[in-house]
């Protein structure tokens, strides 16, 4: 096939800019690669050195058996958490999208618009009167309470979510089983939720993710070092004397393995799921 | 199809509504009512007027000249300042050129650029970090390769270049979002409008201009709204980059909310910043709330 030189110009000349924009972005992600499979000694002066170039798997190691925050144990209780926080949520707000979708009640758009409002909120202006509430419900340093709170703060942003998922599905079905009779929480659950599970399953992804890698929560909520989740773990790897980046950067690669498999395995639902819950369809 | 149903609804809505209004709602009022009081004393404004006149939200007798600490609120604008237009404009430069054709592997490009979206930012805190770090990091490296001694540093270490490093490192973060969104965007504009301005025999910057740029703005403001919350709501990557330090330099308000509250156990002090920082950030939930009607 004939191309002309022109094209053949352009086509390097764009190739070239796209892949080394990719290069820059992945570079931190080298180094942290680097970081962790090499010892401390031959990353200590850059990790673009290879003389010497030893892999081992040592940090890894010690990172997963950290002597005062085990990585595994985080690890664990991150997974305890983010399993209820993301199915209770989950429920609980495609239920109330449902009623925001298709029936019309006293000030629905005030509570919907306040509803995006809670989107916006940022967690600080919640987080000192909830700390003594948590107090005062026994609920402090336990798991339940960190869960109630994620339950509660991931419902808007689903909400919203599964409004708009919702208000796009066809209603004829609804209409047919409707005038056969079926109850309206029958038909929520036998007709809409299964017409509704790309939806779900995008929401289900983003808040697994968004737990997981929260911090700020579980900061100010957990404060039992046993009960410490695996992104609060991270900072106190920093090692005595000096920042040990060997076990740092295979405890991070440990703790973001997650989500990254979790987009790697679901990417269609985790992109749609981004771009469905920051704009309007 | 409306059904005017307000029992129906009201039973699909209390869930929602029994764990919204203990955790969500009733703390807002109540973190308002903090910031009124001092102890148990009720001080009406007395505590914004501290807040807002120390040194830690306000700095401006160092600002620009002397390096920070500027005061957190002024290094959030700073954030804004910077971070805003840099990712708004790289995040669609990217989505445009992975738009065309002749660029091969372009959806390897993305996901790598998306990346940075899916970590925990905790750990991207931890990265900037190792980024910037003198001996281990790329960036001391490559300005002591090109004889910048001054930034050949450790950056999170110094009050000159700690809020800058988060920063850029924040660029790193974000431009994947603001490419994703504009790919979408992009994606969705029909290519009969490229052809019929083509046969009019408009240039390329015409098209841009007139074509897609229009077409993309309710994607825009949307980028630019979140982007705007983003950078107001900043707190783990601080939180680990760089602590706000050295000495306040890169400290944020949603840092210091917390240093108030936790470290200080100045629970109106933390109220106050709480809800200063909640108003600033009604302004771009106002602009997406307003954009829906």
């Amino acid at each position: 096939m004939d191309i002309p030189k022109y094209k053949l110009r352009k086509y390097i000349v764009s190739t070239s800019i796209a892949w080394f924009l990719g290069l820059i972005w992945l570079i931190p992600f080298i180094g942290v690669l680097m970081a962790s499979i090499r010892p401390y000694t031959e990353i200590v002066g850059g990790w673009w050195h290879f003389s010497p170039f030893t892999i081992t798997l040592k940090n890894f190691v010690n990172a997963f058996n950290h002597p005062m925050f085990p990585i595994s144990e985080g690890l664990k209780n991150s997974l305890i958490i983010a399993i209820p926080s993301t199915i209770i949520p989950l429920l609980v707000a495609a239920l109330a999208a449902y009623a925001f979708a298709r029936y019309s009640f006293p000030i629905k758009h005030y509570l919907f618009a306040f509803i995006i409002f809670l989107m916006a909120l940022p967690q600080q202006m919640t987080i000192v009167p909830l700390y003594f509430l948590l107090r005062n419900l026994h609920l402090l340093n336990k798991f339940q309470g960190l869960i109630l709170v994620h339950s509660a703060w991931g419902l808007a942003w689903i909400i919203f979510f599964m409004r708009n998922y919702f208000s796009m599905l066809p209603t004829d079905v609804e209409e047919a089983a409707k005038i056969d009779g079926a109850s309206d929480f029958k038909i929520f659950y036998k007709i809409v939720l299964p017409m509704a599970l790309p939806g779900l399953i995008s929401a289900a992804i983003l808040q697994f993710t968004w737990v997981w890698s929260d911090f700020f929560l579980a900061l100010v909520f957990l404060q039992n070092p046993e009960k410490y989740v695996a992104t609060q773990r991270l900072p106190l790897l920093r090692g005595q004397y000096f920042v040990d980046w060997g076990v740092l950067t295979a405890a991070s690669i440990m703790v973001l393995l997650v989500p990254l498999l979790v987009y790697a395995l679901f990417q269609k639902y985790y992109i749609s799921g981004m771009i469905g819950w920051s704009t309007e369809k | 199809m409306k059904r005017p149903k307000s029992l129906v609804s009201l039973f699909f809505l209390l869930p929602a509504l029994i764990l919204m209004v203990p955790f969500v709602i009733y703390p807002v009022f109540k973190t308002i009512y903090l910031s009124f009081f001092f102890g148990d004393e009720f001080v009406g404004l007395e505590n914004y007027k501290n807040v807002l006149l120390s040194s830690d939200i306000v700095n401006l007798e160092r600002f620009p000249t002397n390096s920070p600490p500027w005061g957190a609120l002024v290094h959030n604008v700073v954030w804004i300042v910077i971070h805003l237009p840099v990712t708004v404009f790289l995040g669609l430069g990217i989505a445009l050129l992975l738009r065309k054709k002749e660029v091969k592997g372009s959806s390897i490009v993305k996901s790598i650029v998306f990346l940075g979206m899916v970590i925990p930012m905790i750990v991207g805190g931890l990265i900037i970090r190792f980024l910037f770090e003198e001996g281990a990091g790329v960036v001391p490296a490559i300005f002591k390769a090109l004889g910048i001694e001054r930034l050949a540093i450790t950056w999170t270490a110094y009050p000159q270049t700690a809020l800058f490093a988060a920063i850029l490192g924040s660029i790193w973060i974000w431009t994947g979002f603001s490419m994703l969104m504009y790919s979408a965007g992009l994606a969705s504009i029909p290519r009969d409008y490229y052809e019929a301005a083509l046969i009019d025999g408009a240039s390329r910057f015409q098209i841009f201009k007139n074509v897609t740029w229009p077409l993309l703005k309710p994607i825009t403001i949307v980028i630019v709204a979140m982007t705007l919350l983003w950078d107001l709501k900043i707190f783990d990557i601080v939180y680990v980059a760089t602590g706000g330090g050295p000495g306040g330099a890169s400290m944020v308000l949603a840092l210091q909310m917390w240093d108030y509250f936790a470290r200080a156990l100045n629970y109106n002090y933390a109220a106050v910043v709480a809800v200063l920082l909640t108003t600033l950030t009604i302004i771009p939930a106002l602009w997406l709330i307003r954009r829906r009607e």
